[in-house]
């Protein structure tokens, strides 16, 4: 037998059907008539995005258009899901720079330790969202790539001010 | 004026055919736009706004995309009757539209031409011989897609739409008896007022009849399918009810199939009960043909095209009627949904034209004349009744809910148990 079925005693004016479906239609008839839609028109206006929001990676690049990286392995040792590629190698000068620098946009979960991390504040999160593409191969951004993006850099927290935006 | 004969009438029979069916089309493509502006705006959305002027092209999407949609045929349906259901739900709304009187009469060059694509005799009796129909492409398209969901919502939808069939066709009962004709254009033309001519009423039947109205506009709704007597559909119980198999342009068919039909019901209810093309306040729009050819009344053109707009307006009134009630209210449970067909509608409705019947000898033994003030005296008794009906349905005695139900067979058993004998009352002590 199936588990009886509570039902719980109502006076007529709130079990009546007339009445609530006329209090339901003007309900929705007040919601018609509102002229201050909530709805964002996402394409045209966009988002205001605060100066710590963590999106798309940044690489700060030198005046020549080198990456400020040197390559000593910090950022892929941090990173807590392993998405940050880096080779490091050594020029004529004996200057360390990174020969591979490959971050997966995919797997990064955007937590900002590599810009903590970084010694030289080559890599940064960027103030950044629209990273849509085509294909998964896009996704993992090489050098060239984060160093031509020019979306400005999250700000850190600052301990002194944790309230701060 | 005399009506136009001959080939003339062929050829104008032929261009009112094209030209309403085009504007119906029109209209349905809006009707679609509008229902979803509609319901944007019920749950503070904008609706639509990309395609095009705020977003009016999105209709163009909208079939584009059913066109361009994967046909998909289940292996095991039936493929003759599966591919004729969308076709069999698209036209009874679409024929239905032929005997509507749209306008008053145009004058040509040829003679007059009637606005109404079809002018049959019986014009009345065809629109329910066809609106009946309409349920066959339910109940096919629920049959031949061999689909359990599909076979539930074809059942529902054949039970329902049978059984409000005859709430919609005894709502109309009272309108034949003050009509006493069941030609369009005169259930128009009574509800209009003349100088000459035989007597009419002289006031939209929404007033006299107003009981009938309420009746016809929720048999109408439910005969449509649509919220809150979507049963065959309801997409949160049996997937998509009787559509469920279909894809592409024959979903799109059933699809535009509930918008012909929400359109048509719109148009009935203004014919029927809100004066058809009547312009009201206002009687130099008061035309009529009588049966012997006689035009009472000064057809012109631009008194057609404003009758034109005075039923469009109409009609597009009872659809957003239609589209706020439907963006508001919950679907019935089954069982209440056959409750109020059966066990309201149709004893009350009985009720109704014995009622009406007798309104209508007491006042012709009486001697009032028919005109405004016998329309009147219908008025004040039917708003009685709607008074009485309101009262009985608020109090839970017709449509109920659980509560009601409960409550009622308690009294019934307390009732019972104080009749039985005083032997179970000891054991309860």
């Amino acid at each position: 037998m199936p588990g009886e079925v509570r039902i719980v005693e109502r006076p007529e004016s709130e079990s009546s059907y007339v009445r609530a479906i006329s209090k339901g239609l003007g309900i929705t008839f007040k919601h018609f008539m509102r002229a201050d839609k909530p709805t964002q028109q996402y394409p045209d206006e966009k988002w205001e995005l605060g100066p710590r929001w963590r999106g798309t990676h940044r690489m700060a690049v030198h005046e020549d258009g080198r990456a400020k990286c040197v390559g000593c392995g910090l950022c892929p040792t941090v990173c807590p899901v392993n998405c940050i590629k880096l080779i490091p190698a050594e020029d004529e000068n004996g200057e360390r720079y990174a020969a591979v620098y490959e971050i997966d946009e995919f797997r990064c979960i955007f937590c900002g330790y590599c810009q903590e991390v970084c010694p030289v504040e080559a890599i940064h999160l960027g103030v950044h969202y629209e990273n849509a593409e085509y294909s998964r191969e896009r996704w993992v951004y090489d050098l060239a790539r984060l160093c031509e993006n020019d979306h400005p850099v999250t700000a850190l927290w600052d301990p002194a001010d944790p309230s701060s935006e | 004026m005399g009506a136009v004969t001959g080939t003339a009438f062929v050829v104008a029979t032929i261009l009112k055919t094209i030209v309403f069916f085009v504007l119906l089309l029109l209209g349905v493509a809006l009707a679609t736009y509008m229902e979803r502006k509609v319901a944007g705006f019920m749950q503070d959305r904008s609706g639509p706004n990309r395609v095009g002027p705020l977003g009016i092209l999105q209709v163009m999407a909208d079939g584009l995309k059913f066109i361009l949609k994967e046909e998909v045929t289940p292996g095991a349906a039936h493929k003759k009757f599966f591919v004729l259901a969308p076709a069999l739900a698209l036209f009874p709304a679409t024929v239905l539209f032929g005997v509507i009187p749209l306008g008053s009469p145009l004058p040509t060059r040829w003679g007059r031409v009637d606005m109404i694509v079809a002018d049959v005799p019986i014009g009345f009796l065809y629109v329910l011989a066809i609106a009946s129909l309409a349920v066959y492409g339910v109940v096919m398209a629920g049959w031949s897609s061999n689909s359990k969901y599909s076979f539930l919502g074809g059942l529902r939808g054949s039970a329902q739409m049978i059984s409000y069939e005859i709430g919609l066709a005894m709502s109309l009962v009272p309108v034949l008896m003050l009509a006493g004709n069941v030609e369009m254009p005169v259930l128009v033309s009574m509800q209009q007022s003349f100088a000459a001519g035989p007597a009419t009423y002289g006031m939209w039947f929404m007033l006299p009849l107003m009981v009938s109205g309420f009746f016809f506009l929720v048999s109408g709704l439910a005969e449509t399918n649509r919220v809150p007597f979507d049963l065959p559909e309801a997409e949160a119980e049996i997937v998509g009810g009787y559509h469920t198999e279909y894809s592409s342009m024959k979903f799109g068919m059933f699809f535009l199939g509930e918008y012909f039909h929400l359109i048509t019901t719109g148009a009935l209810i203004a014919v029927f009960f809100l004066g058809g093309w009547d312009i009201p306040f206002w009687q130099g729009d008061n035309i009529r043909v009588l049966a012997d050819g006689t035009v009472i009344g000064e057809p012109t053109w631009w008194k057609t095209l404003l009758t034109l707009i005075a039923f469009t307006a109409k009609t597009v009134f009872f659809v957003a009627f239609f589209m706020f009630v439907r963006w508001t209210i919950p679907r019935f449970r089954y069982d209440q949904l056959m409750d109020l067909g059966w066990k309201v509608f149709i004893p009350a409705l009985m009720a109704y034209i014995m009622l009406m019947a007798v309104a209508i000898y007491a006042l012709d033994t009486a001697g009032i004349e028919v005109g405004i003030a016998y329309s009147a005296a219908l008025l004040g008794i039917n708003f009685a009744l709607a008074l009485i009906l309101l009262f009985l349905v608020d109090r839970g005695r017709l449509v109920r809910g659980a509560t009601a139900k409960t409550r009622n067979r308690a009294r019934a058993e307390a009732a019972a148990a104080a009749a039985g004998g005083s032997e179970g009352d000891l054991h309860a002590r």
